[in-house]
């Protein structure tokens, strides 16, 4: 599909009654937002991304696709910061809970990265999978189209490569596609995931991509994977993590750390939320509301008496070890997929790679110094 | 490191062995080295297993217990003169408590097992170190009975 | 893109179904017991179970089910008022409701229990989680061997369920003591931490469980206790208390290492949560 021909994607997508949300621009950023068309989309944008660092940059082409990631994640569609839980009453005997209003919205997601896709099935897993199945994710999740876009670049801060979650996807995507600009040639590489994707593509100008073309939107994902800065090694990483409880990098990093949970308000696969019971001044209805939460907060470890995670330490080292080793645990995988947010948001740079790296380091020793009984 | 004669000395010095015998402090000095901890850090946590117990030399000790959420709690405290350790004595042989260092401490440091053994050769030897521990332990728990009644409190 | 494996869920756990209370009883000064009635909506559960109890306009707190679990229909609560939510619903009246949620979480082993010597801990409100299981015994006494119950409390005040706790030990077939750790000048019983009640305890290691409930610091102690006795961590279960929201394992309040104490706990087994119940702050 040529650039030209592009329009007739959102086209297509509105005819079929999806509500479009895509990158743009916005607070300095490139975030996730309704979009009407394609001079809604960051035209010839990039970002520069580093530990603690995020800037927009001009690019030298008119790229719709030439930046990695801004600060949200498509969790705030899926799993909104703020959603009301259900509405009440009181009544004669007591109170009686008001029948939920509002379908949810149709949504198709423009320019989700591989790793995003990873991440929307790790919170497919961990919000309709364990156990218990939120209605209200599953009603936001179930009928979104993907259009996800390939990585041709890496961003500052991205390490999806040395966890296997990028720069190429190869499902969880209705439709992929991967941007071609060379010289006055501006086109896409289309590739379709699922029935709904091709129904879409049909109604779209395209032709079978070429062996020159598919070899160009190859060479740009070994590109991007080249150029990643970071790595992280998954190896062993839940045994890592779980003997080094008392390992002297926790005390390191909770000097730097100062708890502002950024971190878990950018990672798109953080899902902890506080339960909120708000009143009408009357006390004649009562509104039930969830909202993000972040087990940084000093008050997230709270019952009566204090916080069980009162030092920074603890809640630094909980975060970790949740997010890389008790996730699988829990879920089956790791709650990491690589996106590098955390890094880039961090007001203090602290990066997990280099956490991970320094526990690594000296892991079962360190542990034997603080006089822990290890099984060895 | 310290040799066997500054051992030795460091034991004489010790108000807890005041008044014991040669042949007996001669026989202690191979159960025992002298350590030094930083400030603040743990010298032994609740759970451990306990295989030493210290004459202080100089510094403060906390004693404590970890009570979530209120976090670690200081029941007792030690310093240069006391000892600190019992529970080598009696099985199962674990801390019941955490020991830190609340200033730079200095001490005889000596090996439970090391000295089991050696009153197991010499009786004498462990009816002399009892004779000094169970005053400890009396006036210990009566201090403990006395906290308990919580004196100063507004009732 | 479809979902794999949707729950679909026709009773939304996360909404309250409004309860009435049946009646109050003032335990001790600070700890009341609710009866609740939810007959239209009943369901059985297990001792060591807990639901969500949500006081309109106010807040909703996890609160362990105290009663008998033959009369699912009328829920027994027993509450300590220490916060914004239980603080007012000290001063609920009979015909008041409560928005119930629940019942999550584990139960206490009672199949595991058969044939066995029954060791149960408790300290202060640790009791009320307890209390169902006590009914289950000794509905069953004969499938149980010796049923030991030590309760440690602050002080005499501070008993719950008074009159139970005689009628347990002169009608039921078990053993109680109690101990208490500050004496008013009436009492003539133990003085002392509860783990003194341990210490003197004759059993047969190899075929008892332990169950206790209790503040942390106090169960720590306490498991010290049972192993010198000659317990081992599989023969002991602990009832854990975390910081709980939503109840159905989302929230992510309660996770304690790997486990979600509303879905995998409260009830554990000792030997598997061992390793991080060492670990400081976690």
């Amino acid at each position: 599909m040529t650039r030209e021909e592009f329009p007739a994607l959102f086209t297509a997508l509105r005819d079929c009654g999806y509500a479009l949300i895509g990158p743009t621009l916005g607070d300095q950023a490139i975030v996730y937002d309704s979009i009407q068309g394609i001079d809604d989309l960051p035209i010839g944008w990039t970002d520069e991304q580093d530990a603690g660092r995020y800037r927009l940059r001009r690019r030298d082409d008119n790229a719709l696709f030439g930046y990695n990631l801004g600060p949200q994640s498509w969790k705030a569609l899926l799993y909104p910061p703020a959603l009301s839980l259900w509405k009440a009453r009181k009544t004669d005997s007591g109170f009686e809970v008001l029948p939920a209003d509002g379908a949810a919205p149709r949504m198709a997601f423009i320019g989700a990265r591989p790793c995003e896709l990873h991440a929307i099935a790790v919170q497919d897993r961990v919000l309709s999978g364990a156990g218990y199945a939120d209605p209200h994710y599953v009603s936001r999740r179930q009928p979104v189209l993907i259009i996800a876009v390939q990585c041709s670049q890496a961003g500052g801060t991205c390490f999806c490569g040395s966890l296997g979650t990028g720069p190429r996807a190869v499902q969880g995507f209705d439709l992929a596609l991967t941007e071609l600009i060379a010289g006055d040639r501006h086109e896409f590489v289309i590739e379709v995931g699922s029935e709904a994707g091709a129904g879409i593509l049909a109604r779209v100008p395209h032709r079978p991509a070429s062996e020159v073309d598919w070899s160009a939107a190859q060479q740009a994902s070994a590109r991007a994977a080249r150029q990643m800065q970071r790595h992280l090694d998954p190896g062993g990483l839940k045994a890592l993590l779980y003997r080094n409880a008392e390992h002297p990098r926790w005390e390191e990093v909770a000097r730097r750390c100062l708890a502002c949970g950024n971190c878990t308000m950018v990672c798109p696969t953080c899902f902890c939320t506080a339960v909120e019971d708000v009143t009408a001044l009357d006390g004649r209805s009562a509104e039930r509301l969830r909202r993000w939460d972040s087990c940084f907060n000093r008050r997230f470890a709270y019952i009566h008496g204090g916080s069980l995670r009162d030092s920074v330490r603890s809640r630094y080292r909980q975060w970790l070890t949740h997010k890389l080793a008790s996730w699988q645990d829990q879920f089956g995988s790791s709650g990491c997929v690589g996106c590098g947010r955390c890094i880039t948001w961090c007001p203090v740079g602290i990066d997990i790679t280099e956490e991970v790296a320094a526990l690594r380091a000296n892991g079962a020793g360190a542990a034997r110094q603080q006089g822990l009984c290890d099984d060895e | 490191m310290s040799d066997a004669n500054e051992i030795e000395r460091f034991i004489r010095e010790h108000p807890f062995f005041e008044g014991m015998a040669d042949e007996h402090i001669k026989r202690l000095t191979g159960c025992a080295e002298r350590v030094c901890f930083p400030p603040g850090t743990f010298i032994f946590k609740e759970g451990e297993e306990a295989r030493t117990f210290f004459c202080i030399q100089s510094g403060r000790v906390a004693l404590e217990i970890h009570a979530p959420p209120k976090g670690s709690v200081q029941i007792d405290s030690r310093k240069a003169g006391d000892v600190v350790g019992w529970s080598w004595i009696v099985v199962p042989y674990r801390w019941y408590c955490d020991v830190r260092a609340v200033e730079e401490v200095c001490a005889l440091a000596f090996d439970g097992a090391c000295l089991r053994g050696q009153w197991d050769e010499n009786p004498r030897l462990g009816y002399e170190m009892y004779q000094r521990f169970v005053p400890l332990m009396h006036r210990s728990l009566q201090a403990t009975r006395l906290q308990l009644l919580d004196i100063y409190g507004a009732k | 893109m479809p979902l794999p494996g949707i729950a679909t869920h026709g009773d939304d756990p996360m909404v309250p179904h409004p309860a009435p209370i049946l009646a109050v009883r003032q335990e001790t000064l600070d700890v009341f017991t609710l009866t609740l009635d939810v007959s239209s909506f009943a369901r059985p559960f297990s001792p060591g179970q807990f639901t969500m109890l949500y006081l309109f306009g106010v807040g909703e707190v996890p609160v362990s089910i105290s009663g008998d679990p033959a009369c699912p229909e009328r829920l027994e609560h027993t509450i300590r008022a220490v916060g914004s939510v239980t603080r007012p619903m000290q001063e609920l009246k009979r015909g008041a409701a409560l928005g119930v949620r629940g019942p999550f979480g584990s139960g206490w082993p009672l199949e595991a229990a058969r044939g066995k010597d029954i060791i149960l801990v408790a300290g202060g409100i640790g009791l009320a989680p307890l209390r169902p299981l006590i009914y289950r015994l000794r509905a069953r006494r004969d499938d149980f061997g010796h049923i030991s119950i030590l309760y440690g409390v602050r002080s005499p005040a501070d008993i719950v369920y008074q009159d139970e706790l005689a009628d347990w030990n002169d009608a039921a077939g078990m053993d109680v003591s109690l101990t208490v750790d500050h004496a008013s000048p009436d009492w003539q019983g133990n003085v002392g931490v509860v783990t003194t009640l341990l210490d003197e305890l004759h059993c047969d290691p190899g075929n008892t469980l332990a169950m206790t409930c209790g503040p942390e610091v106090m169960m720590r102690f306490v498991i010290r206790a049972l192993n010198h006795l000659g317990i081992a961590d599989h023969q002991i279960y602990v009832s854990m208390e975390r910081n709980m929201q939503c109840a159905v394992g989302l929230c992510g309040h309660c996770q304690y290492g790997p486990a979600f104490i509303c879905r995998d706990g409260a009830v554990f087994r000792f030997d598997g949560i061992a390793p991080f119940f060492s670990i400081r702050e976690l």
